[in-house]
């Protein structure tokens, strides 16, 4: 990979479920057994009831706007073309936050709390990742 | 029994800071340790406890020892909580001395990530990929703590409608601090509008709402209150001890952002102290950014949740205000040495020998460290006297 590029995941095992679901356009999470917990990034064990009995679920894809930072200044030349460029944490309705990228308005456009939903952008061969749009 | 007024800061030792080349972290903590020692006049075979804190640079450890020639020590750590971590370990010497395992203690910090051709941002902004899922994080293009305390300052902003011109008020205010402080490193005075006009790092946060990055080392003796009555420098008494640690989370409900963990170690501290928050005559608070001042200032109950923005920005933190907080100008304008700017600040103000930025009621400061996203916290009360 050059190093002018965006850095691209590499799936492992552990977090095969979700870049194959990615790669379906499917939001899939890591969700508890035993308490029902949705989980992100992989874990081992879930936060709220220590259990180890995970499953992997497709989850709705829907939230709303946490918060945001726009970066303006270039810390990987991969982004060099792309600032500035910005950071969002949606919340799911499944009562987590996730880091992601909003796309499809502007960065002047988002607001606290607006509506979002998953979209997907496939960045090679191998990978595509979910990023959030404003809902329909 | 309470350790209010047992225990004693005996010495400080700060070495130079800022782009200062040719050392790495080890010495610099070596330096620190040896001016410590010669400004409580104690000599280096009478320390028997040795407490280490390292930056993001490598190398610094446990090795700090057999680089002072120390033998047989009595108490040894490398610790690390972050930002908190120089409050932390003159609690922990502080109890160690007081369970009567050891007797002179010296906490030390140190870093070297500058070198010659590297940016600040460079330096703290590591980006080796990580597999899996984590690798999500690079490909979004989150960076280095920026990003972290950029969410966490636009959530404060949306939530209770802070501004940045608030924020600005306390860049302003440290800045003219750090003109009257010698060991400064950014001595021009600055106003709202260069902080304004300052370009943006990560928005909402200005590249004056971020801290320096320095090289340097900072070190305390920590002994018995006693002992230290008959050394060189005036004791600075350790009155109150806490900490919090909110950690992290990405679940709803809670909300890591605004809230950090003076909420929980203000309780301990204030009550071993056994003193108020209206008796506090000078703040050192950790400030990695603007916004961190802003939202620990709310957490200790000085204004409330969601106030701070308008409680800063009349420029009360200034020199000329009425609140005289982080006196020396801070890790925004004067050096970065992690919890090591604020107590070094707190240990010379307490003393008297602040010189032209010395505030005339000095008797009582409180020092906050701070690490992670807002996930660390230590808190300390330290005073002029006993009790
Ligand atoms: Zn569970």
């Amino acid at each position: 990979m050059a190093e002018s590029e965006v850095p691209l995941p590499v799936p492992d095992e552990r977090s095969k479920p979700f870049f194959e679901g990615a790669k379906r356009h499917e939001l899939v999470l890591q969700k508890c057994k035993s308490c029902g917990a949705v989980l992100w990034p992989v874990k081992f064990r879930c936060d709220s009831c220590l259990n180890t009995e995970l499953e992997w679920a497709k989850v709705s894809g829907k939230g709303k706007l946490y918060t945001f930072a726009i970066m303006h200044q270039v810390f990987h030349p991969g982004f060099a073309d792309k600032v500035p460029y910005n950071i969002a944490v949606v919340e799911l309705d499944e009562g987590l936050r996730v880091t992601t990228n909003v796309v499809g308005c502007s960065n002047s456009e988002l607001r606290a709390d607006m509506p979002l939903e998953v979209t997907f952008e496939d960045l090679s061969e191998k990978v595509t990742i979910p990023k959030f749009k404003p809902a329909e | 029994m309470s350790l209010r007024g047992k225990y004693a800061i005996a010495g400080l030792g700060v070495t130079q800071m800022g782009r200062i080349y040719g050392r790495n972290s080890v010495d610099f903590a070596a330096e620190a340790v040896k001016l410590a020692i010669e400004d409580a006049g104690l000599k280096k075979e009478e320390l028997d406890g040795l407490l280490v804190n390292s930056g993001v640079s490598p190398g610094l450890s446990l090795n700090l020892q057999n680089a002072l020639g120390l033998h047989d020590l009595k108490l040894l750590n490398h610790m690390n909580a972050a930002g908190s971590t120089a409050g932390q370990m003159v609690q922990f010497a502080s109890m160690a001395i007081d369970a009567g395992i050891v007797n002179v203690v010296a906490c030390v910090y140190a870093d070297a990530p500058l070198a010659p051709a590297k940016t600040s941002g460079e330096a703290f902004a590591s980006r080796p990929l990580r597999p899996g899922m984590s690798g999500l994080f690079s490909t979004y293009g989150v960076f280095g703590p920026n990003t972290g305390y950029a969410l966490a300052c636009q959530r404060h902003m949306l939530k209770y409608g802070t501004t940045s011109r608030q924020l600005g008020a306390i860049a302003v205010a440290e800045r003219a601090w750090a003109v009257m402080n010698p060991m400064a490193q950014m001595r021009t005075p600055i106003t709202i509008e260069d902080h304004q006009n300052s370009r943006y790092v990560v928005q909402p946060l200005h590249l004056l709402d971020c801290c320096l990055v320095s090289n340097g080392g900072i070190a305390v003796v920590v002994m018995s209150a006693e002992r230290a009555r008959a050394l060189r420098q005036p004791p600075v008494y350790i009155l109150g001890m806490g900490q919090g640690h909110p950690g992290f989370s990405n679940r709803s409900g809670l909300n890591p952002e605004t809230r950090t963990g003076a909420v929980i170690a203000k309780d301990a501290a204030f009550k071993m102290a056994g003193v108020t928050l209206a008796d506090i005559d000078i703040r050192e608070i950790y400030d990695c950014y603007t916004y961190t001042v802003l939202v620990t200032l709310e957490d200790y109950g000085f204004c409330e949740k969601g106030e701070g923005g308008a409680f800063v920005e009349d420029g009360k933190l200034s020199p000329d205000g009425s609140f005289p907080t982080n006196t020396g100008g801070g890790q925004l304008s004067s050096y970065y040495m992690w919890g090591m700017t604020p107590l070094s600040e707190a240990v010379i103000q307490a003393r008297g020998q602040a010189g032209g930025r010395q505030v005339p009621k000095h008797g009582l400061v409180l020092v906050t460290g701070n690490g992670g996203i807002l996930e660390y916290h230590s808190c300390l009360i330290l005073g002029t006297h006993p009790s």
